[in-house]
């Protein structure tokens, strides 16, 4: 969603936020003006303040104590063992967390190139009556629930992909040596490529809506410069716009990297939902952690199963929770060297 | 070919390139939103809004009332519920916490909450709520959906307050107000637009969502307000009926997907134009 673009000039603006409020310091009554009704308030919404850190705590508790059981009894190997048989109380994560990595690593190899040129187009080519109405169209691109993006993927995409970009894309890259095998197998459009391309869709807003933001806190200064010696365009962003904001830029990918891993609906639908993986074949239909979840734990027995399948979201969680911290802490970087350089 | 000729061409290429990814975001737009006019209005009727969901194998079409009750119900509760939460804790952010040791970790937090996976937060009221009362209820959906509201107001919530001027600010001082009533009577009223704004982007992102509700409220095919059951809602009932075999069940679940995502375009629309108007 936009909001997250939105935080970057908030925080540049902290700066001053944070030099409100003074009284002036001969005034009289000072020592009274503490009074009961600001302590009150002062207190109230820092008790409400606590809430984040509360719901971060009480997610991880709750988790670890709800998969406890599995986490007895699988220790670390649940994280590298494929077996996932609940008839047989065998539980290995190692394909609903392949899933996952594949499908996010295929949906940024699409989006992180295609953003770029969006945030490009949007930042330097686009005639100004333009910019407003396409950077809208982008961000409602991001308001879309994943839902729809998810059923579309099922009864409309799957059906064309496999007719007619599966057996090109099979006959061409499948071909290859290493690579082939990629491409390898039956064209039956849902699986992890077709799972990871509705990903790509689906993150493409986010990344660049976020680099639109950071190429656009590059001061103009800079880039009149590169055009006043007879730079090209291309030449002022890659060499002057890119490294200038490339904290900012990979912030946005980070970004888009912890909404393709933690993303449910779009993946559940075309993904294909099996827990066995014979190749390498991205053609072949998986599973990811989220697939999972929303797919089996509402029939789960409870117990270890459903342990099994809580222990998945809390690796899940740890996982997005490193990236999302990453990319926020790239993206903070980039506003605070806003101030100091320009 | 000389420097300047392939300068020249290199630029020429990636400019090209660019205008291509361009039109290839528009292009996924465009297709995504004329898919579900065209079939969501095909499935479209006066039906849709008075029948229930139907049964598997049911001979006459059903509707999705109740899923739409239920949705309306718990999307309602929940911004009830997670607004004024977020709205004080975004107060402590930009007018307590600035520079404070809380502020800075709570910020921190509540950004990286913002985007989250909505699922493990299903898991979270499952584990906390739903494990402990014995079952899926109405109000399990609506606590999980208000934890997803409240990151997101928080956000607004401060980026709005730190627009207001601080002169605005000393000038209330100067009357001799105290902080709270600074903070009550003159900032939150002038970033009330900014406010409303964040609040209606906080219901479009829950009308959708589905992955919170899969082990909380669960669904329901029948007609039932009561919160302590499980609750029908547009999402969850979407899920199921596309994924099924029958084209009818298929048809309403197009029908559903075209309601939520002309309501959730149409908030996000209405909170950009509010936004606009205030500036």
């Amino acid at each position: 969603m936009s909001m997250t673009a939105d935080s970057m000039p908030g925080m540049a603006m902290g700066e001053e936020g944070g030099k409100m409020a003074v009284m002036p310091p001969n005034k009289p009554v000072k020592a009274v003006s503490s009074s009961l009704g600001d302590t009150i308030f002062f207190n109230i919404t820092r008790a409400f303040a606590l809430i984040a850190l509360l719901m971060l705590a009480g997610i991880i508790v709750s988790l670890v104590y709800a998969a406890w059981p599995s986490i007895q009894k699988y220790g670390l190997p649940f994280v590298w063992t494929s077996d996932w048989n609940p008839p047989a109380e065998k539980f290995g994560a190692l394909i609903p967390i392949y899933g996952t990595i594949v499908t996010s690593i295929i949906a940024l190899v699409i989006a992180v190139p295609v953003s770029f040129g969006i945030a490009l187009f949007l930042t330097e080519l686009s005639p100004a009556w333009l910019r407003r109405p396409l950077g809208t169209a982008i961000e409602l691109l991001a308001g879309i629930p994943s839902i729809v993006y998810g059923m579309w993927g099922l009864l409309v995409f799957a059906p064309i992909f496999s007719k007619y970009i599966q057996p090109p894309l099979g006959a061409t890259l499948g071909n290859l040596p290493l690579v082939g095998k990629l491409f390898a197998g039956p064209p039956i459009g849902i699986g992890l490529l077709c799972a990871g391309i509705i990903l790509a869709i689906m993150i493409i807003p986010f990344i660049a809506s976020v680099m639109r933001d950071v190429f656009e806190v590059t001061p103009a200064m800079l880039k009149e410069s590169a055009y006043g010696v007879g730079a090209t365009t291309w030449e002022v962003v890659w060499n002057v716009v890119l490294p200038y904001t490339k904290v900012g830029a990979l912030g946005g990918v980070m970004l888009g990297l912890g909404r393709a891993l933690g993303e449910t609906m779009a993946v559940t639908f075309v993904i294909g939902n099996t827990n066995f993986l014979n190749s390498a074949s991205l053609f072949e239909p998986g599973n990811s952690i989220t697939s999972a979840l929303a797919n089996e734990f509402g029939e789960a027995s409870p117990g270890l199963h459903t342990a099994a399948l809580i222990e998945l979201g809390l690796i899940l969680f740890v996982i997005t929770f490193v990236v999302l911290a990453f990319s926020k802490l790239l993206l903070m970087r980039l506003a605070k060297g806003e101030g100091s350089k320009s | 070919m000389n420097l300047h000729q392939s300068r020249y061409l290199t630029n020429r290429v990636a400019l090209a390139l660019s205008l291509s990814a361009m039109a290839f975001g528009i292009f996924w737009l465009m297709w995504i939103l004329w898919t579900v006019l065209d079939l969501g209005i095909a499935g479209l009727s006066l039906d849709l809004f008075t029948k229930m969901t139907p049964p598997p194998g049911a001979k006459e079409a059903g509707g999705l009332a109740n899923a739409i009750a239920g949705s309306a119900i718990m999307v309602g509760l929940a911004t009830a519920i997670g607004t004024p939460i977020g709205i004080l804790s975004g107060v402590y952010l930009a007018e307590y916490g600035q520079s404070t040791w809380l502020g800075n970790v709570t910020r921190f937090i509540n950004d990286v909450l913002l985007s989250a996976p909505s699922i493990v937060i299903g898991l979270f009221i499952y584990a906390v709520y739903v494990a402990q009362v014995g079952g899926f209820s109405g109000w399990a959906g609506v606590i999980a959906l208000a934890l997803i509201v409240i990151p997101v107001v928080v956000r607004t919530t401060e980026n709005m307050l730190i627009l207001v001027p601080n002169s605005l600010r000393e000038a209330v001082y100067a009357l001799g107000a105290r902080k709270w009533e600074v903070i009550l009577k003159v900032t939150i009223r002038a970033s009330k637009a900014g406010i409303i704004t964040g609040i209606l982007l906080a219901v479009a992102r829950i009308a959708g969502e589905t992955a919170p509700l899969l082990f909380t409220s669960l669904s329901n095919q029948f007609w039932s307000l009561n919160l302590n059951e499980p609750m029908a809602n547009l999402p969850v009932t979407i899920f199921k009926f596309a994924m099924s075999p029958f084209t009818d069940w298929q048809q309403l679940a197009w029908a559903g997907v075209f309601l939520i995502t002309l309501g959730v375009l149409a908030i996000n629309v209405a909170a950009r134009v509010l936004f606009q108007e205030k500036r």
